[in-house]
């Protein structure tokens, strides 16, 4: 009897296993955000009491306001640079320079962020000290994020370019239309759920970065990892679990409604491809 | 030909290039140029100034003086700190990167045998905790790995073991994150390669009397050689470097260097030491890098042929 189809019972153990290993920490720390005692491994009660603390935490708030407006403005350049780079690698016939462009690109997805940070730092002290800007700040923080960012976004909108056929592409321009034309009215809506999910990876990348945050950042631009971080470092606090679980509401919505809004448009791309062939 | 086509044709001969320079003039002045910066502070020395260090290309009395510095460098050989830290990296890296793949490789495998509609399902649950912060889930395994924490109280609870063990603040703690953290890096590249293998293969091999073990070893593992790859570089190289994690699990008993890069920076305020140590680093990962690059040029000719 060959399992040529369908898994093994070891391999069904091990996924299971492994999402337990995954998301069993999660788990636990929604569970604690509303334990009504101080310390966190000990449940002694339900209570809403940290998520109060929370709200009314200032610096707190103020640096969640920070990261999310940071993280919207990389995120939407990190995509729009991201799919010119996709571009350039996917459709663009090869030229000189062009490999070391890729290398470019996609070096950020393994270097690591100690590394980046320090050297974005130190580019920024040789750029803007001479004309008497802090580097540090949040134009640094801005450029740092979108610059790390941009590498999972190409790699997110190429590998969708590169298995698009490039057939309806080639039909648009036999009938007349030019390349930009071609970019916006064809292949812009088909890759849009690509885009939509590099724009919500970017996003989340850019929310959860410590390390390189804390190289370029300035007195008054603490993003809410660095504060985590710096609260964490003593110890674990109860506020961080509702800060934490909030958190993740907010990602997994967002991305079980792009999910979601995904396979309905499939759904229906599938329908009318039906009703086009049932005609034809 | 209006004026402004005039123009636009004479400082873009041809409009891709407009499209090709902004993301590549982003990542030059960015990222590229940023290490050849790096480079020269690392020749430099810590100074009492803004910025913190000394020039390495002065004009003084109409002469162009370079001053290099190899201190640091020198340093970074001899203290046994740096170098052990350097090693433990390697070695902490490497072990976590060979679990990954332990855990990672059956799971990807199994994903990829599962029928279509619940297949895309279980991958997005393997994708779904990275997108969720990385330090919070990291600061979700403190409290269940500390003294008092839930893996000794559940232990404890049910009589597997007589006094809690330790494991917060060791270095057993940091390979549980990294391994953690960096997991589903390992399952998304295996995943895409053994998605796509031809499972014919494995019939005829069965037909020709191979046992499943056998099969396996022989067709599927070297056809998923390159999802192997992949996976182990992109978790082993950022591995390398981490800081958050052996800072928040591993305790002082685990130097790694990106830990040490940090502190001189942030404690010491030396940033020639810093750059020094970054130096290194890229050098001792440029290997991987370069295995990583390959794989990543091939995989996009490869979806493209």
């Amino acid at each position: 009897m060959s399992n040529a189809q369908g898994a093994s019972w070891f391999g069904r153990g091990v996924l299971t296993l492994g999402y337990a290993f995954l998301y069993l920490p999660i788990l636990i720390l929604v569970i604690f955000s509303f334990n009504a005692s101080r310390i966190s491994t000990v449940w002694s009660g339900f209570s809403l009491k940290w998520y109060v603390a929370l709200f009314q935490d200032d610096s707190m708030l103020s640096a969640a306001w920070i990261s999310l407006k940071i993280a919207f403005l990389s995120a939407t350049a990190a995509v729009i640079l991201g799919t010119l780079a996709a571009m350039v690698m996917t459709r663009f016939k090869p030229f000189r320079g062009k490999t070391l462009f890729g290398a470019l690109i996609t070096a950020p997805l393994v270097m690591p962020e100690v590394v980046t940070g320090l050297s974005l730092l130190l580019m920024f002290v040789t750029l803007f000290g001479p004309l008497g800007v802090s580097p540090k700040g949040m134009m640094s923080i801005w450029i740092a994020h979108v610059t790390f960012t941009m590498a999972f976004v190409t790699v997110i909108i190429s590998s969708r370019l590169a298995e698009l056929e490039k057939s309806l592409e080639e039909a648009a321009m036999d009938l007349g239309a030019n390349r930009l034309k071609v970019f916006f009215v064809i292949t812009l809506p088909i890759i849009m759920p690509a885009l939509l999910s590099g724009w919500l990876l970017a996003f989340t990348l850019s929310l959860d970065d410590v390390v390189i945050s804390s190289f370029v950042s300035g007195p008054d631009s603490t993003t809410l990892p660095m504060k985590i971080f710096s609260s964490v470092r003593l110890g674990l606090n109860p506020k961080i679990n509702a800060l934490a679980s909030l958190l993740m509401l907010l990602v997994s919505t967002g991305t079980l409604i792009g999910w979601w809004h995904m396979h309905r448009e499939e759904k229906r791309r599938q329908r009318d491809l039906q009703l086009a062939l049932q005609q034809g | 030909m209006s004026s402004w086509r005039r123009l636009t044709r004479a400082l873009l001969p041809h409009p891709r290039w407009g499209v090709i320079s902004v993301p590549y003039a982003w990542m030059l002045v960015f990222f590229a140029v940023p290490f050849l910066i790096v480079l020269k502070i690392a020749f430099s020395t810590q100074a009492i100034a803004i910025p913190p260090y000394t020039p390495v290309l002065e004009y003084i009395d109409e002469a162009l003086t370079l001053k290099l510095n190899l201190g640091n460098f020198v340093e970074l050989a001899s203290d046994s700190r740096y170098v052990e830290a350097y090693l433990n990296s390697l070695k902490i890296a490497g072990i976590s990167t060979l679990v990954c793949l332990l855990i990672g490789y059956p799971m990807a495998y199994t994903i990829a045998r599962l029928p279509p509609t619940t297949r895309n399902i279980a991958l997005m649950l393997v994708v779904l905790p990275s997108w969720i912060s990385f330090l919070i889930r990291i600061y979700a395994w403190m409290g269940i790995l500390q003294t008092n924490g839930l893996l000794n109280q559940a232990l404890l609870g049910m009589g597997v073991i007589d006094a809690p063990l330790r494991i917060m603040n060791t270095p057993l703690a940091a390979y549980i994150g990294i391994v953690y953290a960096y997991l589903p890096f390992m399952i998304l590249p295996l995943y895409s390669n053994l998605v796509k293998l031809d499972l014919r293969l494995l019939e005829a091999a069965h037909d020709l009397g191979a046992k499943p073990w056998k099969a396996f070893v022989t067709i599927t593992v070297p056809l998923s050689q390159s999802g192997i790859i992949a996976g182990c570089m992109l978790v082993m190289i950022p591995a390398v470097g981490e800081f958050v994690i052996p800072e928040l699990l591993g305790g002082p008993g685990t130097l790694m260097i990106g830990r040490l890069l940090w502190s001189e920076f942030f404690a010491a305020g030396n940033w020639p030491m810093a750059s020094a140590v970054a130096i290194v680093m890229l050098a001792l990962l440029m290997v991987p890098i370069l295995i990583f690059h390959r794989y990543q040029q091939r995989e996009l000719e490869g979806r493209l042929a």
